[in-house]
């Protein structure tokens, strides 16, 4: 009797704290895994696995290849355990820095061994990218209170040449009748870069030559400050979602966040031009050693009803500016449908645009040498990307969910107002770049 | 002469406008903002359902997250390419990617 009684008292009570969580945890942060046990998360006591292999390749440059398992168990008292490993290879070629030229360039490898030719009127790709990544994630989720769940959530992630280390903390507070939610989370990373061949001194002359000579690693070693670097990140987010109907819902979140250290890309240079547009010497970037980013996000979701065949709209905003003076708009739209009683289809169109950098410049001219910060990475250039696919997924026996996924990324960076030299005519200084990603998941 | 041009427009032209535009942007996203929140957190008593109207809101495709999976390997993706991250969750470090 005992049993039936408890049974019974779990089952009514999960629905409202399950509905909860999930309103909770969405404005509650970085922690994919946690609001995903929270929205399927179904018994108690029992795991619950989200896994997916992606695919991401752009033409002629990098190739990405990303498997994430994902588990989540839910125990008596409502505690959420979510685990989460990922593991992803990088392999290609990927953008320099330095500018298409008229004429072939030479490049000696960031590790110093060896050097690359890009042809005549193509953009100079370091094609040694290659790197392997495993990730885990883990985070613990409970009741404080009856309108208050705390969350804690630790992070581990190690490539080659990078390690990271996270924490978080995360509170959330429901009231009027659990229709409302303010949430505010911490996250701090600490992170260090052990670059292969060092950290470059910034704006020193990449080194060209016969890396075999006897001399080579003297000189290369000139061009070094040092053989790895840290970088911190400290993340404040404040959230509040709101149920506004039977069908809506919406969350707006703000996040304030301090990155210090070393943040400067090592791989990259920036092309040291004569007045007429050709190179004569390649220059190590040079980066602030912080960042302050902040963000507003907004977010609604609307659950049509039969005339528009039960479709979910899922539409999202958000501003972000920093004191790089870079600013940008991203905004995200999904829209599921069902077709029939076990599938959908999800049509997804992202849009994104982004302002340059202060210091960023395309390219410099000898006579004008910037003592201070500069980068000619196109990622902190001025640049607008648009992102178009479709998901569709099927609900098997058992209720287990597998999914595909299929869209196409396109970068097309702009022109700051900088202005051309002659000899940069009629080559591709902000070449488009675009991707193919594709994904396979499985939920079971 | 051509060569002898400044080849890049006057810096104090370009970052003054950016600047001056990047800090309007702001201020009315701000606005806009506040704005929302607070008519949200005045209006929030009459807003909202019953415990039994849940019924829509509780599908899996109605949380705010709906794939998490898929939000993660997103963020990653955006995060490597792009100049921003987070927003709608932490933004934080990670990986060597950016």
């Amino acid at each position: 009797m005992n049993n039936i009684k408890k049974t019974s008292k779990k089952t009514n009570k999960k629905p409202n704290i399950k509905a909860a969580l999930s309103l909770a945890t969405s404005a509650l942060l970085g922690t994919g895994a946690l609001s995903g046990g929270v929205a399927q998360a179904t018994e108690a006591d029992e795991w619950q696995f989200d896994s997916a292999f992606l695919l991401y390749s752009e033409v002629d440059r990098v190739s990405a290849t990303e498997a994430i398992i994902a588990g989540t168990k839910t125990f008596e008292n409502d505690e959420i355990l979510s685990l989460k490993l990922t593991i992803d290879v990088l392999t290609g070629a990927s953008a320099n820095g330095a500018v298409a030229q008229p004429n072939a360039q030479t490049f000696t490898r960031p590790s110093g061994n060896g050097q690359y030719v890009t042809p005549a009127g193509e953009t100079p790709l370091d094609d040694t990218f290659h790197d392997t990544r495993v990730q885990l994630n883990g985070q613990w989720t409970q009741p404080l209170s009856e309108n208050i769940i705390g969350s804690v959530g630790g992070h581990f992630s190690k490539e080659y040449d990078y390690l990271s280390l996270g924490v978080n903390g995360n509170l959330a507070y429901d009231f009027n009748k659990k229709n409302s939610t303010i949430s505010m989370g911490l996250s701090y990373f600490q992170d260090t870069f052990t670059p292969e061949g060092g950290i470059p001194k910034p704006h020193s002359s990449m080194l060209v030559g016969d890396s075999s000579s006897p001399e080579w690693d003297a000189e290369f070693a000139k061009t070094r400050v040092g053989e790895n670097d840290d970088k911190t990140t400290a993340d404040i987010l404040v959230g509040f979602t709101q149920v506004i109907n039977r069908r809506m819902v919406t969350a707006f979140n703000y996040s304030y966040s301090m990155v210090d250290g070393y943040l400067t890309d090592p791989f990259k240079v920036v092309s040291v031009l004569n007045k007429e547009g050709l190179a004569q010497d390649y220059s190590y970037e040079n980066r602030p050693d912080s960042r302050v980013k902040q963000s507003t996000f907004m977010r609604a979701k609307y659950h049509f009803d039969d005339s528009l065949l039960n479709t979910v709209a899922d539409v999202s905003y958000r501003y972000m500016w920093d004191d790089w003076g870079i600013n940008s708009h991203t905004i995200d739209t999904r829209f599921t449908v069902p077709v029939g009683a076990t599938s959908y289809i999800e049509p997804h169109i992202r849009f994104y645009q982004q302002g340059a950098a202060d210091f960023y410049k395309p390219y410099i001219i000898d006579d004008q040498l910037p003592a201070g910060f500069v980068s000619a990475d196109y990622r902190i250039g001025e640049m607008t990307t648009v992102t178009v696919g479709a998901k569709y997924g099927v609900v098997l026996n058992g209720g287990n969910e597998l999914s595909f996924r299929l869209e196409y990324y396109r970068q097309t960076p702009t022109n700051a107002g900088f202005t051309e030299p002659s000899a940069l005519k009629g080559q591709d200084i902000y070449p488009v770049v675009e991707a193919l990603i594709a994904q396979v998941s499985y939920s079971f | 002469m051509k060569a002898d041009k400044p080849v890049f427009k006057p810096l104090s032209q370009t970052n003054t406008s950016k600047v001056h535009i990047s800090k309007v942007h702001a201020s009315k996203i701000k606005l806009a903002l506040l704005t929302a929140v607070t008519l949200s957190l005045s209006g929030c008593s009459s807003l909202g359902v019953e415990p039994w109207e849940r019924y829509l809101l509780a599908k899996k495709e109605m949380a705010l997250t709906s794939s998490p999976v898929d939000a993660a390997l997103d963020d990653h993706i955006y995060f490597s390419k792009e100049a921003s991250s987070g927003g709608k969750s932490f933004g934080g470090g990670g990986c060597g990617c950016n």
